[in-house]
């Protein structure tokens, strides 16, 4: 007979989130569960609290996605004339200035990434308190895709701090970050943080390991 | 108690038996596709020196001008801390902050933990709170964004090429080889083998 493929937490082991060890659990321990004998990280079956911590960093961050776009990120002085951008009217800039493919760049990175990722996240999160079954390893894809595409959207920033570096010529030319700044900075990290507090193993828990491998573990 | 023989995949919690992987080879989570483990040849001798070259053009990326602005006879060159520095001058502290810990720190700390880890490893003498140290590398890898730094140079580049000319310096070329290094570095470093020579000193 085949012996049933299990998960660490059906049995009883935990697995070091940082150097991968398999412990025996200690009996009726409670979260966190010890410490890893090699790295000495703490031992959780599970990351604690994720689907509250990534909620509540989600809707922070649908909260900071609206200033972060309405206001304005940098604001251009040249000879006398000055101008307030927003993220979007960058993004017009471009496209009327013929260079879409850097349009299309920032609108990607900066709009349409955080967006995404929030939606996804908020996504994955519903299934998992509706313990859905449904194709949990795409699923586990999305979550690795949100995982991976949350760094881009930093570009926005570094684009105001080269051009604030740069163009920095007096009565010339000036070009100062704006408060949008700091709240598209604020979505950026908060989006990773929630990235990093969901716990992709939750998609899995309600499924039953059996049927799913052609290996035995 | 440690469980030696077995592996848990940390996307989806299966439990393996993975057999010994062929150098080159990834294993993954029969369930999910994760990688759980791909060894590398001489992954600790190759992370180490990719650490070493990655540190001499850190330092040349921070000391050399970065960038230049040629505007009507004008030319302002410019550091890679200077709009950092602006940022902080213009009071946009944490986005002033944030940019540091992003292009400067976070690189900086992942070579230094990378050199304080491999180094004593490569000497066969274990350098103390090793495992500490691993941890924080892991910590601080999501917030190493000098490629997508790189990407906001493209950008900028571009929007202000009408306004004036931008002669990359120095510095700008060592930062693009430095994502590179720092990129090899991260992919040739095995856990499993980092593990395996920490126990064979022991």
């Amino acid at each position: 007979m085949r012996p049933a493929v299990r998960t660490a937490l059906s049995a009883s082991l935990l697995s070091c989130g940082v150097c991968h060890l398999l412990v025996r659990r200690p009996r009726g321990a409670a979260e966190p569960a010890g410490h890893c004998p090699r790295c000495g990280a703490a031992l959780h079956s599970r990351k604690p609290n994720s689907i509250a911590r990534t909620w509540a960093l989600v809707i922070a961050a649908f909260v900071f996605y609206v200033p972060a776009n309405v206001l304005p990120i940098t604001k251009v002085t040249s000879l006398g004339a000055t101008q307030s951008d927003t993220i979007m009217s960058g993004v017009i800039y471009f496209i009327r200035s013929g260079m879409w493919p850097i349009a299309l760049v920032i609108f990607v990175a900066s709009i349409f990434v955080p967006l995404v990722k929030l939606l996804i996240l908020m996504l994955l999160l519903i299934s998992v308190q509706r313990r859905s079954r449904w194709r949990p390893k795409d699923r586990t894809r999305l979550y690795r895709i949100t995982e991976a595409i949350g760094r881009w959207s930093m570009v926005d920033i570094f684009v105001v701090t080269i051009l604030v570096a740069l163009v920095h010529l007096g009565a010339l030319a000036n070009i100062e970050a704006q408060p949008g700044a700091v709240f598209f900075a604020a979505v950026v990290v908060i989006t990773i943080f929630a990235a990093m507090s969901f716990d992709p193993r939750l998609m899995w828990d309600v499924k039953e390991p059996q049927d799913e491998c052609e290996y035995p573990a | 108690m440690p469980v030696a023989h077995l592996m848990a995949c940390h996307d989806c919690d299966l439990l393996h038996r993975l057999p010994a992987i062929p150098e080159g080879m990834t294993g993954s989570c029969c369930r999910c596709g994760a990688v759980l483990a791909k060894p590398k040849r001489n992954s600790v001798e190759r992370s180490l020196a990719l650490a070493i070259t990655g540190l001499v053009l850190f330092v040349l990326a921070n000391s050399f001008p970065f960038l230049g602005f040629k505007v009507q006879g004008q030319v302002r060159e410019t550091l890679l801390l200077t709009g950092i520095e602006q940022l902080y001058l213009q009071d946009m502290r944490l986005v002033a902050v944030l940019v540091f810990i992003t292009t400067v720190l976070a690189p900086l700390a992942q070579l230094l933990s990378l050199l304080y880890i491999l180094l004593p490893l490569k000497l066969k003498r274990p350098a103390p709170g090793m495992f500490l140290v691993f941890r924080r590398l892991r910590n601080i890898e999501p917030w190493s964004m000098m490629e997508v730094f790189m990407l906001g140079i493209l950008v900028s580049v571009v929007k202000l090429a009408k306004m004036a000319q931008i002669i990359p310096g120095t510095a700008a070329y060592c930062f693009m080889a430095l994502i590179f290094v720092l990129a090899a570095c991260m992919a040739s470093l095995d856990p499993h083998q980092v593990w395996d020579r920490w126990e064979g000193t022991r």
